[in-house]
């Protein structure tokens, strides 16, 4: 009976950490980035960490708070940040077969599908090692990010944002955010369209119409007939 | 509530949802490969998009800080030389910086 509760020593563990922690020291600095640009744009800090704790899923936090503040009404950054965290749900089919999560596990783990967690649990050899590693990576990268987040947070309220060029710092992290996907000939032409729809919408809509106006070029060119690739494999980039 | 943060929880509430939704519905929903390359699409239209809203709107007419676009194409030549994130962020500020502060 007790055999079943001590198990064997899991071999890839010192390995995973180790890989966990690095994903999440970046986590931690592409947190703090997320905090300095919140607080520059004119978000409180109550406001920035409710987003890094509750919302945590960088990608969708940038735009939310990108959107939100532009200008317009706040309520256009709801759909531009959820189309952002589309993603996440389709992370949910590898990682169902891997956590088997039921009943109220579904509820805390579903907090942590993300990028980072997903690559790591799918590139492991072993169901033991896939488990192991999304805890792993989901738990130290959650605490990194709150962490990175706050201070980002608090150096950003005690400097003037253009000053220190954080104006410059979004589109950037959206750049970097992207780059991974444009070795894709198709994902290059889907985001040239996706600027452009953008671009051209801009004197025409509200602030943040045309960042979710541009969703539908992926709509178009996703369901098009003709082929393509349909392997699907999550960057550990952190979007 | 400010409408602020009424988009803000609504925002961050739905975004669990739909991580929620992925280990919670039938796995055949969201295994059609077509709508798989729509969810990986979505993400690069949108990021591509907000790039050039960042860059170019200046509050629904079209505006550019010279500095800004200055600091971020120093961001793209960072991820060119294959710099990670934290480079690019950094180059892109600090050039921006330095451009307002000799201008």
């Amino acid at each position: 009976m007790l055999g079943r509760f001590v198990e064997e020593p899991l071999p890839e563990r010192a390995a995973i950490v180790k890989a966990a922690i690095g994903i999440g020291l970046y986590a931690m600095a592409f947190g703090a980035s997320f905090g300095a640009i919140s607080v520059g744009s004119g978000l409180t800090l109550a406001q920035t960490m409710v987003l890094s704790l509750v919302m945590f899923t960088g990608a969708s936090q940038f735009a939310f708070v990108g959107v939100a503040t532009a200008g317009g009404s706040p309520l256009a950054a709801v759909p531009a940040s959820l189309l952002l965290g589309v993603r996440n749900a389709f992370y949910g089919v590898p990682l169902s077969e891997i956590l088997h999560p039921r009943g109220l596990a579904r509820f805390w783990t579903a907090h942590f599908v993300i990028d980072e967690t997903t690559a790591m649990a799918v590139t492991q050899a072993t169901p033991r090692a896939q488990r192991y590693a999304f805890w792993a990576t989901g738990l130290i990268l959650f605490f990194l990010w709150q962490l990175g987040s706050l201070s980002g947070a608090l150096i950003g309220r005690a400097v003037n944002p253009s000053d220190v060029g954080l104006d410059a710092a979004a589109p950037a992290v959206f750049l970097a955010l992207l780059w991974p996907a444009l070795r894709r000939p198709e994902a290059r032409w889907v985001a040239l369209g996706g600027a452009a729809v953008a671009l051209a919408l801009v004197p025409l809509t509200p602030s943040g119409i045309p960042v979710v106006a541009a969703a539908a070029v992926a709509l178009v060119f996703g369901l098009r007939p003709s082929g393509g690739d349909d392997e699907r494999t999550p960057d550990r980039e952190p979007t | 509530m400010t409408a602020l943060w009424l988009a803000l929880l609504v925002s961050a509430v739905g975004s669990y949802l739909l991580k929620l939704a992925g280990v919670s519905l039938p796995e055949s929903i969201l295994n059609h490969p077509k709508v798989q390359r729509v969810a990986q699409l979505l993400p690069v239209a949108m990021l591509s998009a907000l790039v050039a809203v960042e860059l170019f709107d200046g509050g629904g007419r079209y505006a550019l800080d010279w500095r800004t676009l200055t600091g971020v194409a120093a961001g793209v030549v960072a991820l060119l030389l294959r710099r990670g994130f934290l480079a690019v962020f950094l180059i892109a500020i600090a050039v921006t910086a330095l451009l307002r502060l000799v201008t």
